[in-house]
């Protein structure tokens, strides 16, 4: 990082509104040792996400003779063929329901929380379930695993897809509320005057103007806890046992279980579990990242 | 304002309504959180082998797992690979996300390939990285370069560094996003001003950028320290412990010891064990900082 003045750093300059707050201060100076941590750590992140494509559309008898990193010159759908027809889209119903399931109740309640502990923030009742949801961030949830599979089990619902979906949907509460709190609470306080004149209820006012107001953060927190639920392993892992209950990333370890040794079509049952993710990424890149950070960069 | 001409239903707005809003999540938190978070405490006082009857048995399990050698061995090796991926991890994270804040153009370039393993589930990331470093079929093999083909996931070292090189693969972009966004946050006058002082990049980095980080990296830190002991589902996959018990951390010595042998009353143990790490390094680091993200949530909460 030393201090250099090159050709590129002028346009670069240029173009930039000048804004006090919006600083991009390293842009200032060619940052050598960044850029160059950049572009290794890509090919570190490329390289094996180019094996694993390249390598799940070759054939499995040419596939050890092969250049690990020459893509095959007739690529073969006959993996993913296999793939799917070991039941992969049972699967995929499965982690949507189990996904889909667990987010729009999860956002909901902790929409409906999040409204009340901002609202409600001088009431005790409210701030001490704020400080429980808070609690809740600091715990490693996974280590209630066992007592949550004994509830499971009393309640009669091992092995099925709620099983999945209830524990889901308490494990995504405390960052919901968290991020969605921060939100509303940025709401300017002169709107919810105006509604409370107009004679509106908290429940309207709820749904008319937090809800509409808020619309993008409950878009954000909604991919991130669909992210976190469709990749989820340890609960499908614990709490069910039938083939036909598994969800992808479940699915995807006992497919390796048993084809291990055919690695394009592991490869290939990877890609595809990994597909529907990677179609949102290309049309939300913007709203997944920042629903990432959005509980920790405010 | 068309949503301002509400249904008008009563004069005063009821207050009163607010503690119900909040009820639905706090039922669905305490049945699936705080109770299983208190059965966990109980259930370690008791013996019970996941299918047949539960039996108070005071003191036992705690007994077994604290004799057990297993469990030092479990909590050296948490704590390694937390300290470890920390390590490698921060200032990675650090230089990277400088680097994103500063590059607009390259950012769009790198930005799209670069966030991809955020996206992909722990166990696809394992099963690509077993099947890629198998010593036999796996990358190196294939390129025939000696020194990429060892037995990486059979030799109790280097399968820790296996485990280890996944993990920052796999969260280095989102700490990078973390940095990206706390160094965007940086009053640009303080660059200004430094550089009036004649002061070069280095200085600027380390005398700026890096103090004015401070909250960012306790964020990080905390996010990555108490998230590594949850990485249960990427060793679970990539080595299952081994080779030996060389990748065993607490988390999973939880799940073998409750659900592959048996005895949950000393996996509960280990669970809260695991709750106590946890919640002493949030408070560690809270404490180092002086006011992390987490206390700040909650002085803008209350």
């Amino acid at each position: 990082m030393t201090t250099t003045l090159t050709k590129t750093r002028r346009p670069q300059q240029a173009d930039r509104p000048e804004g006090p707050q919006r600083s991009r201060p390293a842009a200032r100076r060619r940052n050598w040792l960044g850029g160059l941590a950049g572009w290794l750590w890509l090919a570190v992140v490329a390289v094996p996400l180019y094996w694993t494509l390249i390598t799940s559309l070759k054939d499995r008898s040419r596939y050890y003779a092969s250049n690990p990193l020459v893509p095959s010159a007739d690529p073969t759908l006959e993996n993913y063929r296999m793939v799917v027809e070991s039941d992969f889209l049972q699967y995929f119903v499965n982690s949507v329901v189990v996904t889909a399931g667990a987010v729009i109740p999860a956002v909901l309640v902790s929409f409906m929380a999040a409204y009340a502990i901002v609202r409600g923030r001088r009431m005790r009742v409210l701030r001490a379930m704020n400080g429980l949801f808070l609690m809740g961030l600091a715990i490693p949830l996974q280590a209630t695993v066992i007592p949550v599979y004994l509830i499971i089990i009393r309640l009669h619902l091992y092995d099925s897809l709620t099983a999945l979906i209830l524990p889901s949907i308490a494990f995504a509460i405390p960052l919901s509320v968290l991020v969605l709190a921060n939100f509303i609470r940025d709401v300017p306080k002169e709107l919810f005057d105006s509604m409370r004149v107009d004679g509106a209820t908290e429940w309207t006012t709820l749904w008319r103007l937090a809800a509409p107001l808020t619309r993008p953060a409950i878009l954000t927190v909604s991919l991130f806890n669909a992210l976190t639920i469709w990749n989820g392993f340890l609960l499908p892992l614990v709490l069910t046992q039938s083939p036909d209950r598994r969800t992808l990333p479940l699915a995807l370890w006992t497919f390796q279980g048993q084809y291990g040794v055919n690695v394009p079509a592991v490869l290939a049952a990877v890609v595809l579990t990994t597909l529907p993710v990677l179609v949102l990424y290309a049309f939300g890149r913007r709203q997944l990242l920042s629903g990432l950070t959005a509980g920790f960069s405010r | 304002m068309s949503t301002l001409t509400a249904k008008q239903s009563g004069r005063r707005p009821q207050r009163s309504i607010l503690p119900w809003l909040a009820t639905p999540a706090l039922l669905l938190f305490t049945g699936f959180a705080v109770v299983p978070l208190v059965g966990v405490f109980a259930l370690s006082f008791t013996t019970w082998d996941g299918i047949g009857s539960i039996r108070p048995t005071g003191l036992t399990s705690w007994r077994a797992v604290l004799t057990d050698p297993g469990l030092p061995h479990a909590l050296w090796v948490t704590f390694l690979v937390m300290a470890v991926s920390w390590a490698v991890q921060t200032p990675i994270s650090i230089l990277l996300g400088t680097f994103l804040a500063g590059r607009r153009r390259y950012r769009a370039v790198l930005g799209v390939i670069y966030f991809i393993p955020l996206m992909l589930s722990s166990a696809a990331i394992a099963i690509a990285y077993e099947a890629l470093l198998d010593p036999n079929f796996g990358l190196g093999a294939g390129l025939k370069i000696e020194a990429l083909s060892q037995d990486w996931l059979g030799r109790p070292g280097l399968a820790f560094g296996v485990v280890i090189f996944v993990v920052s693969w796999q969260f280095i972009p989102f700490h990078s996003l973390i940095y990206q966004g706390g160094v965007q946050q940086i009053p640009k006058s303080l660059y200004e001003a430094a550089q009036l002082d004649g002061a070069g990049r280095v200085r600027q980095f380390f005398g700026i950028t890096l103090p004015q980080l401070k909250y960012t990296i306790i964020t990080s830190s905390t996010l990555m320290v108490v998230g590594s002991l949850t990485f249960f589902d990427l060793i679970f996959v990539l080595t299952e412990g081994g080779p030996g018990d060389a990748t065993r951390v607490l988390a999973l010595d939880m799940y073998k010891r409750g659900f592959q042998a048996g005895l949950m009353g000393p996996a509960s143990a280990i669970a809260v064990i695991l709750v106590l790490v946890g919640l002493a390094l949030a408070l560690l680091l809270r404490r180092l900082g002086g006011r992390d993200a987490g206390a700040s949530q909650l002085e803008g909460a209350s």
